[in-house]
């Protein structure tokens, strides 16, 4: 109810970026995240890597202040994430509905409405603080195109944006890079770079493991329980893999080392609300 | 020249007439604008539910004020409302589906609103009223009450413009900003209820669902931007009342229906040949692939 009055919590100087504590969430009987704890400071950049229905986007919720923890804390910058303005979802693509009559700028500006409160319509400032969100990430001569128009890519791309219209300082991306081809995720990464210095910290989850262990700072291994999470080399080790994806990885040995190959993903996706 | 003249003005020579034109207007704009959330999340179901919920309340009115007109428009007011946050309520806890509750909940009080006003002898004309609207019988009091709330709905439209978008768009979004988006909801299904129960007279409540969904749905196919879409929802909605009325004016049929008839006549129309999202578009893009 904060917003009726405008007014959200401050950040508590020396507090890490993120921290989780003991989430457990359980939907009647099955349990979707199971004690798991970490901590992130700013500017990391992290993967989340972990089977279909491993819980990684039941855990964005629950940090993005959206889902209730059934047990365990989360701590945005020493306070709890329902106070915060200041934390991004970006959805999965499957999650929106690409018909619905908005164009880009449309959708970018509904990052500001945090920003601008009840009852005031976006000013001057705010329409080119969203052109300058749309240079950022290279979509502002798309302006004006309905989202359904644009490619995979572009829509990640124009999600990212309203991210940064909100000024997000933890943004958690859901799949932003399943079902792109490769140059569209370099265009990504390239946008990461420049999330990175500006301080911003990224969650993403993902299918990928090659692109996980090559683009990120650190990973994080995900099956209901927190797995493993540091630097790939740590985290990628033949037991740990089996132990989040159990019967769905085959571990090959070849003569450069170790191969793993994994389910690849997706449709079958079930994420609880 | 002259007889086309003749032809637009002779029905407008009649005081009922003029009274049923203005109110039946107004209800299409209004429920055209309220509709375009109505069609954007699927609530047509709930929006047929909430109109067929209305009939006990109006009944028991009907019952309590011995046929009197006035104080119908209130007691529809107040089922509305009630009716609203119960289904809100009801689907919130999860235990049973949406829809299932939905269809349970609006049989029930449909059918204790044809009971309740069974018990009344020759209660026949007056059911017909209620279920298929009397727009011809609008008083000028109902005409000031139906543009009251009718404004008052299009003010609060216009008002939480911005937040009713993202609480449609994206509902994580709405959560993530920190929108009290429970209440934003409330108060949408508290629109919905009411430009339901403005319409009342004019449509009925068994083609209600008609006025909230269709002009909506043929701006849909029209244009990709919202708020053109409820600015040619509500011209469609307008369009279809005056259209309406003059087809039963001249072929001497019941109004409501042909309100609605004219109606589905432009959705038809934009369903076949809507620039970019009509049938008739594809097929010719086919053609060329």
């Amino acid at each position: 109810m904060a917003t009726l009055i405008g007014r959200y919590v401050t950040h508590q100087a020396g507090s890490p970026t993120l921290q989780v504590s003991g989430i457990t969430v359980r939907y009647n009987s099955t349990l979707a995240l199971d004690d798991v704890s970490f901590q992130l400071a700013q500017g990391e950049r992290v993967a989340v890597v972990g089977p279909n229905g491993a819980g990684k986007s039941t855990l964005f919720k629950v940090i993005a202040g959206v889902l209730h923890p059934t047990k365990g804390d989360v701590k945005v910058y020493g306070h709890g994430p329902g106070g915060h303005i200041c934390i991004a979802y970006v959805p999965q693509r499957s999650q929106v509905d690409w018909s619905f009559p908005v164009n880009v700028v449309d959708v970018v500006m509904m990052g500001r409405i945090g920003k601008l409160g009840l009852l005031r319509w976006p000013g001057r400032r705010d329409w080119d603080y969203v052109r300058q969100c749309l240079a950022v990430v290279g979509m502002e001569h798309l302006a004006s195109r309905q989202i359904g128009e644009l490619s995979g890519g572009q829509q990640q791309r124009v999600f990212i944006a309203r991210a940064l219209a909100q000024e997000a300082e933890l943004m958690l991306m859901d799949e932003p890079l399943t079902g792109l081809d490769v140059t569209s995720q370099e265009g990504i990464f390239r946008i990461m770079e420049e999330l990175r210095r500006r301080n911003v910290t990224v969650m993403v989850a993902t299918h990928d493991l090659n692109l996980a262990a090559e683009h990120f700072d650190r990973l994080m291994l995900l099956n209901h329980q927190l797995v493993g999470f540091g630097h790939p080399d740590e985290v990628f080790t033949s037991e740990r893999l089996m132990q989040a994806y159990g019967g769905h990885m085959r571990l090959i040995q070849t003569s450069e080392g170790q191969m793993a190959l994994s389910d690849t993903c997706c449709g079958k996706g079930h994420h609880p609300q | 020249m002259n007889s086309l003249l003749h032809w637009v003005l002779d029905p407008l020579a009649y005081p009922f007439m003029v009274r049923g034109m203005l109110a039946a207007v107004t209800v299409g704009i209004v429920c055209a604008t309220v509709g375009t959330y109505v069609v954007l999340r699927g609530m047509a179901f709930f929006g047929d539910a909430l109109a067929h919920a209305l009939l006990p309340g109006v009944a028991v009115g009907y019952l309590i004020g011995g046929g009197a007109q006035r104080p119908l428009f209130w007691w529809g007011m107040l089922t509305a409302v009630l009716t609203s946050i119960g289904i809100g309520f009801l689907t919130r806890g999860k235990r049973i589906k949406e829809d299932t509750a939905i269809g349970v909940f609006f049989a029930g009080m449909f059918a204790l609103g044809i009971a309740l006003i069974s018990t009344v002898h020759n209660y026949t004309v007056d059911l017909t009223h209620f279920l298929f609207g009397n727009v011809l019988g609008v008083s000028q009091a109902d005409l000031w009450l139906t543009a009251i709330f009718g404004g008052l709905i299009i003010l609060i439209v216009l008002a939480f413009y911005k937040e009713f978008l993202v609480l449609s768009f994206d509902p994580i979004l709405a959560s993530t900003l920190r929108l009290p988006h429970g209440l934003l909801h409330y108060l949408l299904l508290a629109l919905i209820a009411i430009a339901i129960v403005v319409s009342l007279q004019t449509v009925g409540v068994a083609l209600m669902v008609a006025m909230l969904v269709t002009p909506a749905a043929t701006a849909y196919l029209l244009t990709r931007r919202l708020p053109v879409m409820m600015l040619i929802g509500a011209a469609a909605g307008a369009i279809s009342a005056v259209g309406g009325l003059y087809l039963s004016y001249y072929v001497n049929v019941a109004s409501g229906a042909a309100i609605v008839l004219v109606c589905t006549f432009l959705f038809i129309l934009a369903f076949l040949f809507a620039p970019s999202r009509g049938l008739f578009r594809s097929f010719t893009q086919r053609r060329r692939a």
